[in-house]
């Protein structure tokens, strides 16, 4: 858009072609290949689970790939470490900024590449006057010595990509670069990010955002399931020919959604607040209902749920759960007054890797399936069997550890621990992030199941087929607030993410 | 199978049999071990097969087994208790204390107790209320419990225990059965109940592989946690009630250094030291080979502090040896 | 301007240290005059050797708690060579004591780099079997004052302009160290792998190896203090400094080091290795019994421990934007 489109003939600073990779019951990635060229910006697309990340971790030499060639300027390579990947050119900037919070800014910069005086000691004075011009190179203007903790997380990616300067990077992978950042400093990045194609850098640029796609990318590529599904001109697609790669299918056909008589208030949430992360939180759910939470990643509403379970305290606020006033202060509490909350990072919060399913499922459920503190097994396998093949879980025995199923099969563990303990509502925080589409659906008509049975259900999503695909009604957040409430009849993507991203951003972008 | 009209697909609860588990685990590794110990034991002296004389060599591991019954859950969980041989020298000193007064048997045994309850407490609340890292906070208490002894006694020593309290450390239940290892018996079965067949040591196992999951799950971690500090507490008071028994005196140098042997005896007993995964009859069973070791080799004249290389030897190769395995299976399989 | 100062941990640890002499002072003016605070951190000096060496350690997320064995069986064959070749000069001692220490920690090292053993597990097995092996080494015997040279004693209290040579070698080694750890990419790896050992991989940093060469330096400077610590005391046996890898661990972490690694400075270890020093040096001044000292370091390591985890406990990520300082 603001320049003419990648010279077709200029040679790709980095080739990477048939690459496979696989993990224990997952295929990764299934024979992708991706050019980056220089002085282009490459946008990386697909859902969450489709296999970027895993290809920055191969990019970057952290992953090995199990087939493939990488090709850096015309001869064939390997990326055995990440500081061969780094030697070779490519550097990246994270989604969560990988850093040193206790070490300087100008440290961060260095780290292992400082400049040296003729002693072999790191020249300090060099090194933050250099940090300092660096800095000043990505439009940023703190003093480099202070100490990294004591930035926002804003000021945190400048830093990283001052670092990514600082190693003359041929290639720079940025992975979801805006979704921390204010509108003025997205700005700045656009303008850095024209810079950085202006000296000639490579740029894969992995991002949801479609308005920043169409606004600052030149070639687009789209994942989906591990495989590529096409590439080409950014100028060529349109961004609904985008979406149907990425979905593969039309929207609605994939939602299981049923029609369901939504009934009387379940739960009433009303002035909840807290003191950093959210406020103003009032809200009704309803019996039958599906209730979305759509907003961008770091919006506040995985710390406003974990709150209402008991993980955080509220500063104010009530709850009220059949008309009875609730305080909460615990999970376990929220489990025996009937509010679950299958939370958003599977590995580190919902699955115990390293114990059977059966045990998994029956964790939060002990009391039903004991006799005064003694475990009765065979009540236990009863319960985890029921819910597991409600669920479609495929495993080889219930039995087998958790950590050996695969992504989607762990997800229907988690879920089936959390929906054993029979709840009245259930908080679903991005239920289907990072499983394979098989699960997925299986997954989507199980919530369907349970909502037509008269459970309340909130699901928290970030996906918007998913959140128009299953919600009754959708309540969007942005930056701790409530920003927007739809009911299902008034729901449009656009709607939903001019709600999300705030107003002003969206008459900006190029989309609307 | 009442739910199989509900599944697309059975899920067998299992697919090896009970035997299949047994063959495979550590605790069989272990009773091969032991088997062997004995075996060469009664070969290399023999004395080893009298049964007076293994009775007394039942005293070698009795008092740590104790402790290490409830270090097992302690690391099990995650966490560790490296204070528990500074609070055995603080129980025995305020008992050698109460005895200066003239205080009874059954007054000792609360007192020993008590303060081994009350030392577990102070490491729990630290610990849980404070969330301070285990480690550090055991480490600290372990230098404030035996300095409180060495304030107490100096270079001093109590002693003048009243006759009916050596029962405990030198009594004999029924023939060559000792007091202390029908203890120990009693211990094993109720810590293995405990660890293996209650919600409890399901919550211990759920935190010590995943604390946050656990806490998700409706687990009261901290409460759970709190507990295990306050059972390893008590069971370093009982083991010091046990050793000073048999002693018949107390200096603050008692029992020092037992944290590591009791560290060594959860993990040889294949408790992983970085939590999550462990049983009882694997402490049980590394504790009788302990035992047999150290009174094998008492038999062959071998000072102590050479046992204690082989120990600390045990001690890296029981955690590297398995490491070493997989990692040659690995190679062999590419 | 003062809370930012009080929210520095080196100087919130001088403040401790000074109204600790202070109230010492204010009954027993004699401990703060110059001569005898510079005895007591001569007395202090090889604590903090070796805490220097234990900071680099912490710094990586691991531990050493083989330190005092390393130092012990040093300090045995600094002695037993000493008794068995008198003539062999002493700096030749120091190095072969030296270059065992960090033998020994090579050994703590590669299990943990390239086994993974746990740290806590590897240093509590090598800790039992170092103090074994002097006990295989003597036989259990000691090696006595006069069974060392007079040259082998002599060293550490040599007068070097008023300043006794122990002195002037812990002086030398925190220099030593905090050129180490500011201005080698060594030094600020140890920051960076405890710090957050996932980005240090991606900067290229290889956690294992710097972890190595963490536990190669905590072994070289426990080495060189068995030397110091057996020529000073005039006596080698296999319990010397039995229980001291404690004391040392205690001034680190009164240091401010964090045991969760990457927090920690030279300028902490060796306060909190004074901070120990004044309060084991004034324990007989102001009349408390020297059995004291014991529980008053556990005291401290855990008030120590809990101030820390108080100042590291981070902030919440801050989503409401005016809560936000920008």
């Amino acid at each position: 858009m603001l320049q003419e489109k990648t010279p077709s003939r200029a040679k790709p600073a980095i080739t990477l072609e048939g690459i496979s990779k696989s993990f224990p019951g997952v295929r990764a990635l299934s024979d992708v290949s991706l050019a980056l060229y220089p002085g282009s910006v490459t946008a990386l697309i697909g859902e969450n689970g489709a296999g970027k990340s895993t290809l920055v971790k191969i990019l970057t030499g952290i992953y090995q790939p199990d087939s493939g060639v990488i090709r850096v300027a015309d001869s064939d390579t390997t990326f055995p470490t990440a500081l061969a990947a780094a030697r070779a050119g490519v550097t990246a900037i994270h989604q969560e900024t990988v850093l040193f919070d206790e070490l300087s800014v100008a440290e961060n910069i260095f780290l292992g590449h400082a400049p040296r005086n003729r002693f072999g000691l790191i020249d300090w004075k060099k090194l933050n006057a250099d940090a300092e011009a660096l800095l000043h190179r990505a439009g940023a203007d703190f003093d480099p010595t202070i100490r990294l903790r004591d930035l926002g997380i804003a000021k945190k990616h400048l830093v990283a990509i001052a670092r990514a300067l600082s190693v003359d990077a041929q290639v720079v992978i940025m992975d979801e670069p805006t979704a921390a950042l204010s509108h003025k400093e997205i700005h700045e990045l656009y303008a850095l990010i024209e810079r950085l194609k202006a000296d000639g850098k490579a740029i894969l640029f992995i991002s949801h955002k479609f308005d920043e796609i169409f606004r600052i990318a030149d070639r687009y590529t789209v994942f989906r399931d591990g495989t590529m599904v096409g590439e080409g001109l950014i100028a060529e697609v349109s961004q609904d020919d985008l979406v149907r790669m990425m979905v593969g299918r039309a929207v609605d056909s994939v939602y299981p959604k049923k029609e369901v008589r939504i009934g009387e208030p379940v739960l009433t949430v009303s002035g909840y607040r807290h003191p950093t992360e959210f406020e103003d939180i009032n809200f009704e759910l309803r019996r039958g209902e599906i209730l979305g939470f759509y907003g961008l990643v770091g919006a506040g509403r995985s710390e406003f749920m974990q709150s209402l379970i008991g993980i955080t305290h509220p500063s104010a606020g009530a709850v009220k759960l059949d008309g009875e006033v609730l305080v909460i202060r615990s999970p376990a509490e929220a489990i025996r007054a009937g509010i679950v909350y299958v939370p958003e990072e599977r590995g580190r919060q919902g699955a115990i890797i390293g114990m059977p399913i059966f045990q998994n499922v029956t964790l939060p459920s002990l009391s039903h399936t004991s006799r005064s503190g003694f475990l009765k097994l065979a009540d236990e396998f009863a319960l985890a069997r029921e819910y597991t093949s409600r669920l479609d879980l495929r495993a080889a025995s219930l039995d087998q550890d958790v950590g050996t199923l695969s992504g989607g099969n762990q997800q229907k563990v988690v879920i089936a621990k959390w929906l054993a303990t029979k709840p009245k509502v259930i908080i679903l925080d991005e239920p289907t992030k990072g499983i394979d589409i098989g699960s997925k659906a299986a997954v989507h008509a199980f919530m369907s199941e349970l909502a037509a049975q008269g459970l309340s259900v909130i699901m928290v999503s970030s996906e918007i087929p998913e959140i128009m695909g299953m919600s009754d009604r959708v309540i969007v957040m942005r930056e701790g607030r409530i920003a927007g409430r739809f009911e299902r009849s008034e729901l449009t993507a656009e709607r939903l993410v001019r709600a999300a991203a705030g107003i002003e951003t969206q008459l900006n972008g190029r989309a609307a | 199978m009442a739910h199989a009209q509900l599944s697309p697909r059975n899920i067998p609860d299992r697919l090896e049999g009970r035997g299949a588990r047994i063959m495979k685990s550590w605790e069989a590794l272990l009773i091969v071990v032991a088997t062997l110990i004995f075996l060469g034991n009664s070969f290399a002296s023999p004395y080893f097969l009298d049964p007076w004389n293994l009775s007394d060599a039942t005293f070698n591991f009795t008092e740590k087994a104790m402790i290490a019954f409830a270090m097992a859950l302690v690391i099990i969980s995650g966490e560790i208790d490296l204070s528990v041989a500074s609070i055995i020298a603080l129980a025995s000193t305020a008992m050698g204390y109460a005895v200066q007064l003239g205080v009874d048997t059954p007054a000792l045994v609360a007192i020993g107790l008590g303060v081994g309850l009350a030392c577990g407490a102070l490491n729990g609340l630290l610990i849980t209320g404070l969330g301070l890292p285990s480690i550090v906070v055991t480490i600290g208490t372990m230098s404030l419990f035996r300095g409180l002894s060495f304030i107490i006694l100096g270079d001093q020593a109590f002693t003048g225990y009243p006759e009916s309290f050596a029962w405990f450390g030198q009594g004999y239940v029924w023939w060559v059965f000792s007091f202390e290892f029908t203890l120990f018996v009693l211990l094993a079965v109720a810590y293995g109940v405990l660890l293996h067949k209650t919600n409890f040591g399901r919550a211990v196992y759920a935190i010590g592989n995943n604390q946050t999951a656990a806490l998700f799950s409706g687990v009261r971690v901290a409460r759970v946690k709190f507990t295990l500090f306050l059972l390893t507490g008590l069971m370093a008071g009982l083991a010091s009630i046990c050793l000073t028994s048999r002693l018949g005196s107390t200096r603050p140098s008692i029992a020092l250094g037992w944290e590591l042997e009791v560290v060594t005896m959860v993990v040889l007993g294949g408790v992983n030291i970085l939590g999550g995964s462990g049983t009882i009859p694997g402490v049980v069973l590394a504790a009788l080979i302990m035992g047999m070791v150290t009174f094998g080799f008492g038999l062959l004249n071998v000072p102590g502090i050479v046992m204690s290389i082989f120990i600390g030897l045990l001690l890296i190769s029981v955690i590297a040896l398995p490491i070493l395995w997989r990692r040659a299976r690995r190679r062999l399989a590419h | 301007m003062i809370a930012k100062l009080l929210k520095n941990r080196e100087i919130l640890l001088v403040v401790a240290v000074v109204v600790l002499l202070a109230l010492i002072a204010l009954r027993f003016p004699a401990f703060v005059a110059p001569f005898n605070l510079a005895r007591v951190y001569n007395d202090t000096s090889i604590l903090i050797i070796l805490a220097l060496g234990q900071m680099a350690v912490i710094l990586t997320r691991c531990i050493d708690l083989s330190m005092a064995a390393n130092l012990a069986l040093c300090g045995m064959v600094a002695a037993m060579l000493n008794a068995a070749f008198p003539g062999l000069p002493i700096p030749l001692i120091i190095l072969a004591a030296m270059a065992l220490g960090g033998l020994l920690g090579m050994i703590n090292g590669t299990l943990v780099w390239k086994l993974d053993i746990p740290p806590i597990v590897v240093t509590l097995g090598t800790l039992t079997i170092f103090r074994g092996l002097i006990f295989l080494l003597t036989d259990g015997k000691w090696i006595n004052a006069h069974e060392m040279s007079e040259a082998f004693k002599a060293l550490p209290r040599l007068d070097l302009a008023g300043v006794p040579v122990l002195s002037w070698l812990s002086l030398l080694m925190v220099c030593v160290m905090f050129l180490v750890m500011s201005r080698t990419p060594l030094g600020r790896a140890f920051y960076a792998v405890g710090g957050n050992p996932h980005a240090a991989i991606y900067t290229g940093i290889d956690v294992g190896r710097t972890r190595f060469f963490a536990y190669c330096l905590s072994g070289t400077l426990a080495g060189l203090s068995g030397y110091l610590w057996v020529s000073r005391y005039a006596v080698a046996y296999v319990d010397i400094a039995a229980g001291f890898e404690l004391d040392i661990i205690a001034a680190c972490v009164i240091g401010g080091i964090s045991i969760a690694g990457g927090i920690g400075s030279v300028a902490g270890a060796v306060l909190g290795a004074l901070f120990l020093g004044v309060i084991k040096n004034a324990l007989p001044v102001i009349n408390i019994s020297p059995f004291a000292q014991m529980a008053i370091s556990g005291t401290v390591i855990i008030i120590a421990v809990a101030v820390n985890a108080r100042a590291e406990r981070r902030k919440g990520r801050v989503i409401l934007r005016k809560a936000e300082a920008v």
